[in-house]
């Protein structure tokens, strides 16, 4: 797979080509536009970006008040500490009166690397997923976010973006892949087990699918990259066809996709599964490759996991 | 917009009357509720909606040019409620309905089910905040509107309100007014006692703001205050606005002056009411 631009950076790209398309478009930063790359558009827009200072929670209220005043918020920082420090204001100030606010957490999982823990969002897509009203987006690669920050700004309701530090591999070579919310992108088919992910596992995904091909196990893939409102339809179907399902996101397994399609498994067709993330712990600082593989979250986890599943019958 | 009148005094203190009978009785028909919170802040919220202060129009709620009001505290949602029937934004009728299942005056305000209320709160420390993104909004869109927003001295304790503070400062917002209502409580106790903010206008000063401190239970010094604030220039206002909890009646309720998140009793409504004499 060719490499693309980190998803944090298709982010910033995406959301400076959105202000020109939208004069109702602010742009509210906790003094991190750089790393998050709202710059892009601060830089164009100015007058729309509001850099708050260090101050999670008055980041996420000012944006709140200027969605209520009719303006359509989007707001950026890591997501550890505006799920984590402003989850209140979230809460409270945000899904509570369901303003249009996006909320985008960057440098998420642990693909970050050398930094650390304390930089690494593991638990914001649980989190986000316990906003009632809120969207959960997690984007794959660079053309899908660029598709993500477009569909996103045709809805009003609050919703999390979810973006990554590293470049990552293209996932969608034409760039032009049916992008809609809530609606999984098949990448493959397969009759033994569908694998079912989102983020920076989907290339994991994709390369598992090749390596479980050369051994006789045909793998289904899906991008599941809405958590919420997940496509129950996709799972279904997936449990229907395929029987098993792995499921591998760069997050905590708990309250993460694994979760969300694990309950929607049980509710419509139970089948046996297996997960890969992050299991109740933190990571530690490292190269990002070889955090990804002590972690547990590569292709060969996936191999492992499906091939575990594959024996049952 | 609605002409700005200019009301008595008289007539101001008539709307208190009325307001303060309206937080003492729905809140003891609710058995349940802040009506001390309430009774405090009531001269600033009705010199705000009745003095010809805050530019709204009751027949066009999301008038978009309007000024707005925020209760921070949320708490003291009787006394927003009262207000708010009092101007004709709802009937009395729904008064009594106060936190009952399928009324939309909620505990605490939500301004997805009422007409009139700006924001949803009671998660304290979140008001300013939104303030300040409302007066962001007004200013891109070349609006001259106004934004109050009301805490609490025991609220003051979040750090949100001091990065509402301090943003608020940077941008140079003189279309944003924070009014404490500053009546000594909070849950627990005197907030002398948990958590001594005082003096808190040279704290507000530090922040950047302009500040006046009142007597917030005296009509014409809280009118004469929120004129006041129209006149500022480059700086956002503050009124640290002294009050008693509980004001008027604070006499009825000396085995608990803070009487904090209680409603009056029947018997205490009746007493009250004869106190104020409405």
């Amino acid at each position: 797979m060719k490499m693309g631009k980190s998803t944090r950076e298709a982010f910033g790209l995406a959301l400076a080509k959105l202000g020109e398309e939208h004069a109702d478009i602010v742009v509210v930063d906790g003094d991190v536009h750089n790393s998050t790359r709202t710059e892009l558009f601060g830089k164009k827009f100015p007058a729309r970006f509001f850099n708050v200072g260090i101050a999670e929670s008055n980041l996420v209220g000012v944006a709140a008040g200027l969605a209520s005043s009719g303006k359509r918020s989007w707001l950026a920082s890591f997501a550890a500490f505006v799920m984590c420090n402003a989850y209140d204001q979230l809460r409270m100030s945000v899904a509570f009166p369901h303003l249009d606010v996006k909320v985008v957490g960057t440098h998420v999982g642990i693909s970050i690397g050398e930094d650390g823990p304390s930089q690494m969002g593991i638990e914001d897509v649980s989190l986000a997923c316990s906003l009632p009203n809120f969207t959960v987006v997690v984007p794959a690669d660079e053309p899908s976010m660029m598709q993500a920050v477009a569909a996103l700004a045709r809805i009003t309701t609050p919703a999390y973006l979810r973006a990554g530090r590293p470049n990552v591999p293209i996932i969608y070579e034409d760039g032009a892949a049916s992008f809609r919310i809530g609606k999984a992108n098949q990448l493959r088919d397969g009759k033994d087990v569908t694998l079912i992910a989102n983020g920076l596992m989907v290339a994991e995904a994709v390369k598992a699918a090749e390596t479980l091909a050369g051994q006789g196990v045909q793998a289904r893939v899906l991008d599941m990259h809405t958590v919420k409102p997940l496509d129950d339809e996709a799972v279904l179907k997936a449990a229907r066809d395929t029987g098993r399902i792995v499921v591998a996101e760069e997050h905590l397994l708990h309250g993460g996709l694994g979760s969300a399609v694990a309950m929607s498994v049980v509710r419509h067709h139970p089948v046996p599964m297996r997960f890969v993330g992050l299991n109740d712990t933190f990571a530690e600082s490292g190269a990002p490759d070889a955090l990804l593989a002590k972690y547990g979250l590569t292709a060969a986890d996936i191999v492992r996991e499906a091939l575990a599943l594959a024996k049952t019958k | 917009m609605p002409a700005a009148s200019t009301p008595s005094l008289a007539d101001l203190q008539a709307r208190a009357k009325s307001v303060r009978k309206d937080i003492i009785t729905s809140t003891t028909a609710a058995g349940s509720g802040h009506p001390t919170s309430s009774l405090s802040g009531v001269e600033i919220a009705v010199a705000l909606y009745f003095g010809g202060v805050l530019r709204h129009d009751p027949k066009n709620p999301t008038w978009p040019q309007r000024d707005r009001f925020i209760l921070s505290k949320g708490h003291a949602a009787p006394l927003l409620y009262a207000v708010l029937a009092e101007d004709g934004y709802f009937s009395k009728d729904l008064l009594p309905t106060l936190r009952k299942l399928g009324s939309p005056l909620e505990g605490h305000p939500n301004m997805r089910r009422l007409a009139g209320v700006e924001a949803s709160t009671g998660s304290l420390g979140q008001g300013l905040s939104l303030g300040v993104g409302m007066a962001l909004a007004a200013r891109l869109d070349g609006y001259d509107a106004r934004v109050y927003v009301m805490t609490g001295d025991g609220e003051i304790d979040e750090g949100q309100v001091w990065e509402a503070a301090m943003s608020a400062s940077k941008f140079k917002l003189d279309n944003l007014v924070a009014i404490v209502d500053q009546n000594g409580f909070q849950q627990t106790g005197p907030t002398a006692e948990v958590l001594d903010l005082r003096p808190l206008a040279p704290r507000w000063e530090a922040f950047g703001w302009s500040v006046q401190e009142i007597n917030g239970n005296d009509m014409s010094e809280a009118l004469a205050a929120l004129q006041k604030t129209k006149q500022a220039k480059g700086r956002p206002s503050a009124i640290i606005s002294k009050t008693v909890k509980g004001y008027p009646i604070q006499g009825l309720l000396t085995s608990d002056p803070n009487h904090h998140g209680k409603p009056l009793t029947p018997d205490e409504a009746k007493k009250a009411l004869e106190l104020i004499g409405a």
